[in-house]
This record gives structure tokens, sequence and C-alpha cells, in this order.
């Protein structure tokens, strides 16, 4: 079974691709916190930075890495569970889950949920974004603002995103200190600095992403009916 | 047949160096061309094979466990000792000796303890190097503690598994060598007998126990490093596998079995709970310095330990010894133990327990004192019999431990089989009739690393244009076909009683009439029973199963087979040595005050034993012990 | 009290096993798990049946040797203990207990209960030690080892390899056991010399002998009987990293 990569090094690609994700949905939240403004302003902000995050040279680099860092996270998964099924014993009674959390042994389930979620997210905003036909608004930005609101409208939709948001959050509960485990950080006082923050941080990310729908489906759903 | 121990001439501070300058060595070509087996792969087994790899023999590594990590070395909690002096104690290769000897109740040889005591400062070297974390202070220099009542403190240790840290040390060593493909490894492969070859040591029978096979290796010499077989007690504190068959087919080629009946009796350990047990853990001896033992004045107590009040305990170590109270020596601490249980004044529901108490202590240096120093025991204590030993005593009782004999060697740790060494708890050399806490894993060692090195070179030097061993010569053949007539044999009887039956049986008789005290009316019942229940052994026995299949209960009964046989030597031993020595007690030979009673006049020797074939008497060797840098006292503990 | 077993019993790694259900009528809880499957086999063998195999040596928790799954959990419901130290006081009467191998890739059955964990040894065998021939070691004191480096060293060496790790997890990873070697000769500055070549050439060997991924579900340090720390899979993944990119 000798390979060019080792298990070591797949989790390595593990750890950084998750990690620069991890990075990427820190700015994501920050640019998102704007739809928390009150309707005009967010409006106004929220295109002028989207705007702005579609022409830059550099941001652009970025997104690519993104993309890529997406497609390898996946992909690298595929082969490591794929590997592990193979090596991995089964047993008739099994209650080896009272010695782990469920969602570490329950990554690839988490992944998949929030796979199927990207989906929908790029295609609604994404894909609306960069191909389809936007309007625009009075400063001549390309109105996503508009696209967003309108699909928080529906409550399922809502809860959809909800879900995911969580289902996101245990998937970092457990990605963000592995990671830093794959990378080798063995020192307990900074192993133990990293799970607090890694906590901390899981907490603030599915708080903040889920807030924003559930945020406007209630402040702004009267107004656009 | 004379005994020589080729003991080297000169000074007894110089013998070694004298055989280290003057042994033969073997040129590193030839080297490749010599084979060697070592059987077990304990310290003393891991230690000779990859050290005689490591300069160039081609090495088989035999043992019956899954992995070589697995053997009984890594049982040994306490420590090594080293004649390191670091503490500044006065500490020195003598006292080390001196104690060593005084110790063995002057029942071994001068030359072979010094040099054990010479080498173990180069032991410590060789561990530290290999990996092994022993304890340090602050300062990053390696720590010692004090031991088995001796006033230097010269026990190096690993906290409470200095024999596993030093196994895996030694295994590490022996892996390397098997990478380096000048050893191959064969676990789970059991010796089932030795093979001479015109007189010499010259391979093994082995069965592979996973799939049956009987295999034939040949060698130039064969090296037992196989144990202790202390396990013939069946309850005991060693391994469930431990056993006496490779040095027992050895002795029955004609290697000499030396005082075989020297066991030692630990006294700490858990008492049993009932027939089923199959195990007596040992509890730390360490626990000694802080708790008192004792039992209830009047026999057959029913009270709960704390209800029974003070004036009505009986602390009969302190009472019996005041000078070392619960210090006493293993010996001594196990037979006054004995003495109060067969009075009927033992404890817990068997009645066959005394009492190990830390209330005093607790009350005296507090509740969180005494975990800080016997947390992990308390812990482990709770962990077996689910009770608070801060809230109510411990329950103790005496286990079989180690053995001191076993074959006999000369100095070279050669048997009398040309060409067949021992090494380790296999032979019978350095602790005498008792041996000191911590000197075992450094005997192995020792054995192992630097002494089998040098004289198992000596004996292959004269190897080198002797003639390549056949594995189809007709002594190989025949070998085997005695084994696989054993085998079918054991197979055959299919009667109504399991190998473990026979060993409870055989152990319950040699604990009550060659345990902790013996007497030749005891002795002489004992033989006559070890005698009809080896009869009743091969008639009732029931062992299922194939010998070409991987078969437990089949080696079980190989074994004990072996084992009914090893007891009646024991037992004989214990009958001709008339007087007492260290952990050998005899009865009739006790002082008025009942302590032990040394005859330097008459026995003042090693009792070697010679097979004479089955169901025949062996006959006994002696090997006199000359002392000539020691003088013979008396231990006395009072 | 009365016990109801379900073992696992396999002739061979070639064939198929399966669950035999099996009473026993008097199990005392004072025994130990072992004990009580000793009183089973002597029951078996009176009775003409094949008693079960399984392995066990030391009986006190530091060969290694036992491990079995006690209904579904490494070596028993009880963390940090091995088969051997699990009593019976910790069931119930009237209880099912399901008896299975330890099992991985890396661990094929031999029969019954007793697997082939001889891949530890060539993981070992790969580079975990440190290249010293007998006679070659310094004085002792001249390589001078901080309290809490020897300290911390020994709580990675104490693994016993019994396999729990590898059995306990959901991808049979065997980064706990590598580890630890990795990290205790690390620690060491006599082990740090080799400590680039050992890493790089144990992880090698761990990855032919079939385990999976570790993917730091940390199931392993709760089995463990040593408590052999997960840091120590941090320790072995910083080394490896650090060997990769300076090789």
């Amino acid at each position: 079974m000798k390979s060019t990569f080792s298990t070591l090094m797949r989790k390595t690609l593990m750890a950084l691709t998750g990690l620069f994700l991890c990075f990427f949905l820190v700015i994501h939240l920050l640019g998102n916190l704007q739809l928390l403004l009150p309707a005009v302003q967010a409006k106004e902000s929220f295109n002028g930075y989207s705007q702005l995050l579609s022409g830059n040279i550099f941001i652009k680099i970025i997104s690519y890495v993104l993309y890529t860092s997406l497609i390898v996270h996946c992909l690298d998964a595929l082969v490591i569970t794929l590997k592990n099924r193979k090596t991995a014993g089964k047993y008739a009674v099994d209650q080896r889950g009272a010695s782990s959390k469920w969602y570490s042994r329950n990554m690839g389930i988490l992944g998949t949920l929030i796979l199927i979620f990207l989906v929908f997210h790029f295609k609604d905003f994404w894909y609306q974004y960069k191909f389809g036909a936007l309007p625009t608004d009075e400063y001549g930005h390309k109105d996503l603002y508009t696209i967003v609101i309108a699909a928080y409208q529906d409550w399922w939709y809502v809860l959809f995103y909800v879900l995911s948001m969580f289902a996101l959050g245990y998937h970092l509960l457990h990605g963000f200190f592995s990671a830093a485990r794959s990378l080798g950080v063995y020192h307990p006082k900074y192993v133990s600095w990293i799970r607090i923050f890694g906590r901390g941080y899981s907490y603030a990310i599915t708080a903040g992403f889920a807030i924003i729908p559930i945020y406007i489906y209630l402040t702004q759903h009267v107004s656009w009916n | 047949m004379e005994l020589n121990a080729k003991i080297p001439p000169g000074p007894l501070k110089d013998k070694w160096s004298f055989y280290k300058d003057h042994a033969k060595l073997v040129n590193p070509a030839n080297r490749k061309k010599l084979e060697v087996i070592v059987v077990g792969t304990g310290l003393a087994g891991s230690a000779a094979a990859a050290s005689l790899a490591e300069m160039g023999y081609k090495v088989k590594s035999f043992c019956f466990q899954d992995s070589a990590r697995r053997a009984h070395s890594v049982a040994a909690q306490g420590g090594v000792n080293a004649a390191k002096n670091y503490k500044n104690d006065g500490d020195s290769v003598y006292r080390m000796f001196y104690d060593t000897i005084k110790g063995g109740d002057f029942r071994s040889r001068e030359a072979n303890v010094y040099r054990l005591a010479e080498c173990s400062a180069q032991l410590i070297d060789q561990a530290v190097a290999q990996g092994v974390p022993f304890g340090r202070e602050y300062g990053g220099y390696l720590n010692n503690r004090s031991f088995g009542g001796v006033q230097v403190s010269r026990t190096f240790y690993a906290r409470g598994q200095t024999g596993q840290q030093l196994l895996l040390g030694a295994y590490q060593a022996l892996m390397r060598q098997a990478a380096a493909k000048t050893v191959t490894l064969y676990t789970r492969h059991e010796m089932l007998d030795l093979v001479l070859v015109d007189g010499k040591a010259r391979g093994i029978i082995v069965r592979n126990l996973d799939t049956g096979e009987i295999e034939r290796h040949t060698a130039n010499t064969v090296i037992l490093a196989t144990g202790g077989f202390g396990k013939i007690y069946y309850l005991s504190t060693l391994a469930m596998g431990c056993n006496a068959s490779a040095i027992w087919r050895a002795h029955k080629k004609g290697a000499f079995m030396a005082c075989p009946s020297w066991t030692q009796v630990h006294p700490t350990s858990l008492p049993q709970s009932g027939d089923y047990q199959s195990k007596l853990t040992l509890m730390s001896e360490s626990l000694r310095n802080d708790g008192r033992i004792w039992v209830p004045l009047k026999p057959e107590e029913k009270r709960k330990p704390n209800d029974i009040p003070e004036d009505e305990r009986d602390y009969y170590l302190e009472r019996r010894y005041p000078a070392f109270g619960n210090l006493a020596p293993r010996d001594i601490s196990s037979r006054a133990a004995k003495e109060r249980i067969d009075a009927g004044f033992g404890v817990g529901p068997q009645l066959n327990a005394v009492y190990l108490d830390f209330s005093k202590a607790i009350k005296e240096q507090g509740k969180e004192k005494i975990k800080e120093k016997y947390g992990n025991l308390f812990a482990m204590y709770r962990k077996i019999t689910d009770t608070d030993a801060y809230s109510e005593p411990m329950m103790i009782s005496p286990a079989a431990h180690f053995s001191m004999g076993g074959l006999w060697v000369d100095y070279e740790l050669m048997t009398t089989i040309p060409g067949l060494f021992a090494l380790g708890e296999a032979n019978f050399a350095d602790h005498g009739a008792n041996r000191l806490g911590a000197n075992s894993l450094l005997q192995a060692c020792v054995d192992g690393y630097f002494v089998a090195p040098y004289t198992v070179s000596n004996y292959l030097a004269g190897e080198i244009h002797a003639e390549k061993p056949d594995a189809e010569a007709q002594e190989f053949i025949d070998a085997e076909i005695g084994v696989r007539a054993h085998l079918g044999k054991l197979l055959a009887i299919n009667g109504t009683k399991t190998a473990d039956h026979y060993h409870k049986t055989l152990g319950k008789l040699l604990y009550d009439y060659c345990g902790l005290s013996r007497s030749k009316d005891g002795l002489l019942y004992a033989i006559d029973e070890i005698k009809k229940l080896r009869e009743d052994f091969y008639e009732q026995l029931k062992v299922p199963g194939t010998e070409e299949e991987m078969n437990g209960e089949l080696e079980k009964a190989g074994r004990i087979s072996d084992y009914l046989e090893v007891a009646e030597l024991m037992c004989q031993d214990a009958l001709t040595r008339e007087e007492s020595c260290g952990a050998h007690f005899r009865e009739e030979y006790q002082t008025p005050e009942g302590e032990a009673l040394r005859n330097d006049e008459a026995f003042c020797f090693v009792s070697a034993w010679q097979w004479q074939g089955e169901d025949k008497e062996e006959r006994l060797v002696p090997e006199p012990l000359h002392f000539e840098n020691v003088e013979l006292t008396v231990r006395s503990y009072k | 009290m009365k016990i109801n077993l379900k073992i696992w019993r396999q002739t061979d790694a070639g064939s198929p096993g399966r669950l035999v259900d099996y009473e026993l009528d008097h199990v005392i809880p004072h025994m130990s798990f072992l004990e009580m499957m000793d009183t089973l086999n002597e029951q078996l063998i009176l009775s003409g049946d094949r008693p079960v195999e399984f392995d066990h040596d030391c009986r006190e928790g530091i060969c290694g040797q036992c491990g079995m799954m006690i209904n579904g959990r490494a070596h028993g419901p009880i963390p940090h203990l091995t088969t051997c130290q699990l009593h019976m006081r910790e069931f119930k009467d009237g209880d099912t207990i399901y008896v299975e191998p330890f099992r991985g890739k890396g661990f094929p059955v031999k029969r019954d209960l007793r697997v082939d964990r001889s891949a530890f040894d060539r993981i070992i065998m790969a580079g975990g030690f440190i290249s010293v021939n007998t006679g070659q070691a310094p004085e002792a004191n001249g390589i001078p080892v901080s309290h809490e480096h020897a300290e911390s060293a020994f709580d990675s060496a104490a693994c016993i390899g019994c396999g729990a790790c590898v059995a306990t997890c959901k991808n049979s990873s065997a980064a706990l056991f590598t580890s630890a070697k990795i990290a205790h000769l690390a620690k060491l500055p006599q082990g740090k010399i080799e400590s680039r070549k050992r890493v790089l050439s144990m992880v090698e060997q761990m990855d032919i002998e079939a385990f999976g991924h570790c993917t730091n579900t940390e199931a392993c340090e709760v089995e463990c009987p040593q408590d052999i720390s997960v840091l120590n899979i941090a320790r072995m993944n910083w080394e490896y990293t650090l060997s990769k990119v300076l090789k």
C-alpha cells in the first residue's frame, strides 16, 4: 500500500486547505455583517463591497486559491474516507462512539452537507453575480443586496440556511483544532489555547452566518410583501 | 562428574578483566558463518541476541509470546541496581558485591557476584544511550532510590515500570538487528527440545504455536534465556505463560539443574480470593515503608479491621523484629506472615491474608502525603479489590515470585552441556538463596549485554572449523520424533480433567510443602503426592483439538507435564538441603526463636542435579562454594 | 451471577467467523474478565468443545498481550484499563456480553480472539530505536536530560503495544502507537540525532501495514491503558512535516 502521498501528507493537505477556508469564512462573514445595517445603508455598503471584491486582481488570485482549496479539500477528503473505509475494522456490536465526539467521527457527512449547501449557495448568489443579469443600484454597482434579501423571504430557505450553518459549525468545531493537530502543534499550552480559540471561532462563525438570514427574514419580510 | 566453575585466576577484582583479556576471539569474517540460537526475548535474551548480532553472528531469536516485547521482564516494577555512587554515599563495586552475597545468605559464587556488581555501572550507561527514560533530578542527572534494606541509594528507576523500559530498550536493539537481517525472529514459537550432536548443543526443536508445525533449527551454540519457573506454584506473580519447559528439556539432555527449590516468595502480593484465581498481583514493596502489618490477636476474628481495637491487634513483625519491624527482608516477612496465617490468625474471606495498615501514617503525615507517595498503588488496589485502602487496611499475602535456582552454569554461563548457555533467571548463579530487590533486572541485563558476548565468542572460536550442523542429522530426526510422541501422548489420553486442574493441584501442594517453610515429612509426602498426580495426569488429562493447529491447551499441558517433574526435583532438592538459608526454610533447622539456622559446615555448596532417566532418582553433584573475600556471618534483623 | 456471552469464533484468517452464544451460571463478581473466560474454557473442554483462543500473559496490565472488544469497546467499558484488569463486578447478573477480537486491516484475526499484531513490530523495526551498539555507550550522566524531558519521554515510552488504539479507531489508524515511539525518542537528546530519518521510515512502514488515517477523534487516548496522550500524534506530525520539508 505504498503510495506517493503518505497518510500524514494527506492530512496535512486537509489541514492547510481547511485553514485557508477558515480564514476565508472570517472575511466572508465580516463582509456579510454589513447586511445587518439599516436597509438603505446596508444596500449601499454591501453592493459597494461586492464590487470591490470582484474588481481587485489581488482578490482574484485569492479567489482562485479559494476555489482550489475547496476542490482539493473535498477530493482529499474523499480519498481519505475511501482509504479509511478499506482499513477500518467492523464490529458486530460497536460502542466505540462512547470514547469520542460524534461530530469528530462524522466529518465526511458534515462536509457533504456543507457541500450540498454550497451548491445552492453558489447557484443563488455567486453564479447570479458572476453570470446572471443583475440590476444595478443607484451607484452603478450590481445589486446583489436585493438578490440576497429576496432569497431570504422564504422561511424554508432560511431554515435550510441556518441548519447548514450548524453543520458548518460542528465541522469547524472538530476541523479547526484537528487542523492544528495535523500540522503538529504539540505543546500542551498552545494546544489548549487553540482548542479554546477554535471553539470560540466555530461559535462565532455559526452564529454570525445564521443570524443574518434570520434577521433579514424577521426585519425585512413584511416590507417586501 | 566433577563440576568445574572455571573461575579465572587472580584477585577477585581482576578476575573478569583477566577473563576478557584471555578469552578467544572470532575474526569478523568468520562470525557471519556462525549461527547462534537464543531462546527467550526478555532482558537477557534480547540483550544477548542483539549484542551478538551487532558483533556479526547470525542469530535466530525465539519467543512464545506474539511479540518479543512481551516477555515477563516487562513486569518488574522497582528498579535496577548499579554501583555508580552518584549519591556520594560510599557505594562501591565491593559494597554492592558484599550486599548481594550477604543478601543471598552466602550461597552464591564470589566471582560471579563480583562481576555482576562490576558490570552494573556499564549497564546504566547502555540503557541511557538506548533511550531508557530513567528518573532524573532537576539538574538533569540521574536519580536513585534506596531499595531492599541496604544502606546506600543505588537503585535506578523509571517510575514503577523499570522492567518495561529496560526491556523496550533491549527489544528495540533487537528489532534494529532484525531490520538489519542479522537476527531472524521467531515469535509464537516454543522450544520443545534441545538437540545434541557429538555431545554439543547444536540446535532445537520448536513448535510454531500459530500453526502447530514442528520445526528443526540448527546452530553452533544455543542460549537459553527463558526466565524463571515460579509459575509452577500456579498462583504467583509471574505471567501465565512462564514455564520451565526449555530448561527442563535441556536438563533431561544433560544440563545440570542447580538449587531448583530456591524460590523467592514476595510478601506484598494481593491474596487469593477464590479457586478461579489465576494470578496474584504484586503490590510494590515500598508500601512497607509506611504501612504497618498486623493480624488480630484472636483467631478467626469476625469483626471488620477498623472495629478491632489497638490492643487486640498483633503487629507481629514489629514484635518479632524490633530493629527492622515492617521493613524486614522479603523472606523473613513472608515467612512471618505464613506463620500467623497457618496459626489461624489470617484475615479476609479465605483467612489467607494479613493487614497492611496505613491509618497511623495517614494520621501522622496526612492523607495527601500518602496519596502523593502511593497514589497509583492505592488506585491499583482499588481497581482489583474495589476497596478504599485510605479508609481500611489493605489485605496482602505472600506469593511465589522469583526462581533463584535454574540451570547450573559456570563462570562463562555455560551449562554442563558444551555449547549450551543459560542467562538471566533461567540460570543459577548470582543470587544465592535469596535475591535482593532490584538485582534481577541487573543480572538479566549483565548476562545478556556484557557477559555472553565474551563467553559465547570464546566458545564459538572453537567452532569455526567444526562441521556445519545439519537438520537432517539423525539426532534432529530423533528429537523431533520424541517431541511428536510426547504431544501425541498428551492428546491421546482424552480423560476428564483439564491441564489447569493439575496445575492448580500441583501449585497448592508445592506452596504447602515446598514453599515458605519445608519439613522432611512434608517434603516426603509431597514427593509421593506429586508422583501420584503425575500418574493421574497421564491417565485423566483432557486436551482438546489436534497438534497441527493453534492449541493453547496443548501448550499448557506440555508445560505442566514438565512442571510435574520439576516439582519432584524441587522437593528432592529441599529435602537434601538440611539447613535453612535464604528462601529455603527447613522447620527442623531453626533457632529457638524461630529464625533460620544455616549450616556452613555441611551445606556450603550449590546442589547441582543430574538427570538419570525417567522415574529414576536424580544424582546430586555438589559444587563447593569457597569464600575468600567475605566472612560468613549470620543475617540478623532482630 | 449469570452471564450470557456472545463470543466471536473463527477458525483461521481465511475462514468466516460468527458470534456463538454461551451461558455461564456461576460467575463471581471478584473474578477478572479473563478468569471468567478461563471458567468458560474449562466448561468447554470438559464438554468436548474447542476452548476459545485468546491472547493473555502477564495479567497485570503491562505486557500488552491481552485485548478484546467487550460490548463494542476496546478492553471493555472502563477507560484506561487492559482486559486483564477488568473485573466482573462491572457487569450485572443476567447481562449479555459481546466479545470480539480487535479488528482492523492491519490486525488480521488468527483464531477466535487472537489477532496478528506483528505489524507493530515491523513499525518499530523501521526505526523505533536508537542506533547504539552494546559497548558504545558514554557515561550515563554525560548526557544530562532535564527532569521534565525525562518525565515527558517516559509518558510516551509507557506504551504497552496492546493495539487498543487501532481497535477503537474508526479508521484503524496506528498513529498513537507509532507516534508514541517517535515522540519518546525525539524528546531525548540521544534519540534526536536520528529523529528525521526515523519519523519518515516509521510512518512509511505504518502506511505499508494498512493502517488508516488519523482523523483526530481522540478515541485512542480514552481507551489507552497507559493514557498515552494524543499530543504524541501532534509531535509525530510536526516531526514528519519538518523532516519532509528539510529533507
